[in-house]
């Protein structure tokens, strides 16, 4: 049994996602080995080598690759993938936009977003927007997977001493091309990964309100996010949404300001470590899971929080 | 050019699911059943483009039980000029109904072929991309604009930290984001007249589609409740339990 891990990265770095997906890996067991295609990203191959658990890696440098594009890595991961039993990617926009594709060109079913290896086939996953949990088993001849990276601890980034070996394929499938890219710049952590994350909700009232949350998350090193209702009234970009239909975190303390908790929000953070509501509506649902609840308002308790802190 | 749209029957976005007793699933006997929301914004979005006089023709799809008509109607109130429902009563997987999905663009030939980013209740954002990889066609998933230009579609996408732009050759698959638009409600007029709109019952035999799957699903249970903690009083209470008793700051 040795099972590909198709690595995320921006040809210059390797993405942590990539290591809690090498976890999930590492509990199905057998070999891994870890592809890593893209365009000058010789660095991020060089990084995965040292990730523990990797046997091999696998190197496809080509202009082909160098966005992403679904319709060149997809033939590419199909090509590749014959030979190994499971083919992980972690659940990022990027995995969710071509491994499904990659799965109906190998002619097997995926299974997304799991949580949890049960064994070697079967699989726990969220349905319903978190609502419940499914163990699903795979009778597949390749177990294409997509891997939530909250669901799995990271493994060690440094120790291993993979071989790196180089992929001469180049699959160009030549139906898209890649125009452009426009991505936020922040000295704040990534969202997905951060150790702590404060997010705002329609309470926030505005998007120049949301300046206290940046105040707060420097003072803490966090990252911020916002709730759908904050994305919808146009206060925040998309690209800070968590939830169901946005990212979903597990950081070590989420601080939900001015979000009332509709479930579509919970099934986004309910895994953190330690949630703080703070929220003047006594009743809003978000209390209900919060191990800390602040019933105030939050134009009074945000500046109190930054200035305590 | 023509268009398809594939919508889904899922549970209604604001009911909340619960498990069944003996784990086989989640009970949906007497739950209100809608269109998939990501569904409703791909259907806006080809009757948008219908307006702006760039389809002629709106397809709406679905895969479903008999009762899937109740969505087809709605995507025919809300603009769409007919509707395909390919019958089946089975739990059926994303690759599956890809391939039923592919038949319909086999037989139909449309230009564009508009989804939503995954159901709201099964989560697994895969059939478009399948379908895609079916067809050898380019995918646009995550729509959060859609630009039709001659022999190509301009799609902007939601990623992780940001936006792309690629640029795809018709024919291809778009999926929807939740900005693509806002969908419009269906008029009373509007949902008299989608009454007698053209719709068609295949079956997944006549598309000659093998639809078993290698998925089993063994259980389904409750997440693992999350108790409410305790409320503080203030802002120095709660930097204090978290500095000192959660020894999370």
């Amino acid at each position: 049994m040795t099972i590909l891990v198709i690595a995320e990265h921006n040809n210059a770095e390797l993405n942590a996602a990539t290591l809690n997906t090498l976890a999930a890996a590492a509990e199905i067991g057998g070999d891994i080995d870890v592809l890593v295609a893209g365009e000058g990203c010789s660095a991020v191959a060089d990084a995965a080598a040292k990730a523990a658990g990797v046997s091999k890696v696998l190197l496809a440098d080509n202009a082909a690759y160098a966005h992403q594009l679904p319709e060149n890595i997809a033939l590419l991961v199909a090509e590749l993938g014959k030979n190994y039993s499971h083919i992980l990617a972690a659940a990022s926009t990027n995995g969710k936009n071509y491994l499904p594709r990659v799965a109906a060109l190998l002619d097997v079913d995926q299974i997304s977003e799991i949580i949890a290896v049960e064994s070697a086939d079967t699989f726990k996953r969220p349905i319903y927007a978190g609502n419940a949990i499914a163990t699903v088993q795979s009778s597949a001849a390749i177990k294409v997977i997509t891997v939530r990276p909250t669901g799995f601890d990271a493994v060690a980034a440094e120790g291993g001493s993979a071989s790196v070996e180089a992929v001469a394929s180049a699959q160009d499938a030549g139906v898209s091309s890649f125009v452009g890219e426009e991505l936020a710049k922040s000295d704040r952590p990534e969202l997905a990964g951060a150790k702590i994350v404060i997010s705002g909700g329609r309470g926030m009232q505005n998007g120049d309100n949301f300046e206290m949350l940046y105040k707060v998350a420097d003072k803490l090193g966090a990252a911020v996010g916002a709730s759908r209702a904050a994305v919808d009234a146009g206060f925040v970009p998309n690209d800070m949404q968590v939830g169901q239909t946005g990212k979903i975190v597990a950081p070590q303390l989420y601080v939900a300001v001015g979000i009332s908790g509709a479930i579509q929000h919970l099934a986004g953070m309910k895994d953190s470590k330690v949630i703080v509501a703070i929220n003047k509506d006594e009743e809003a649902p978000i209390f209900q899971v919060a191990d800390y609840g602040l019933v105030a308002d939050l134009f009074e308790a945000v500046p109190e929080l930054e200035a305590k802190l | 050019m023509k268009i398809l749209v594939a919508v889904k029957r899922v549970v209604d976005y604001n009911v909340k699911v619960r498990v069944k007793a003996d784990n086989s699933g989640v009970d949906l006997a007497n739950v209100k059943m809608s269109m998939n929301p990501f569904c409703e914004i791909a259907v806006e979005e080809a009757v948008r483009l219908k307006e702006k006089g760039i389809a002629t023709e709106v397809i709406a799809v679905t895969v479903g039980p008999t009762a899937a008509q109740e969505q087809l109607r709605t995507a025919l109130a809300l603009g769409a000029d007919r509707a395909v429902l390919v019958e089946s009563a089975d739990d059926l997987s994303s690759l599956a109904i890809a391939k039923l999905l592919k038949g319909v663009v086999d037989k139909e030939q449309p230009q564009l072929v508009i989804l939503g980013k995954q159901a709201i209740d099964s989560d697994n954002n895969q059939t478009g991309q399948m379908l895609a990889a079916l067809s050898g066609y380019a995918q646009g998933t995550f729509a959060s604009e859609v630009t039709v230009d001659g022999e190509h579609v301009k799609v902007i996408r939601e990623i992780d930290g940001g936006l792309q732009t690629v640029d795809l050759k018709l024919p291809a698959i778009v999926t929807t984001d939740l900005r693509l638009n806002e969908p419009r409600y269906a008029s009373l007029p509007n949902i008299m007249k989608a009454k007698k709109k053209p719709l068609e019952t295949l079956k997944p035999e006549d598309l000659g589609v093998n639809t078993s799957s290698t998925v089993t699903t063994l259980k389904v249970e409750a997440p693992a409740a999350r108790s409410a903690g305790i409320k503080v009083k203030s802002v120095d209470e709660l930097v204090d339990k978290l500095k000192n008793e959660a020894k999370v700051i």
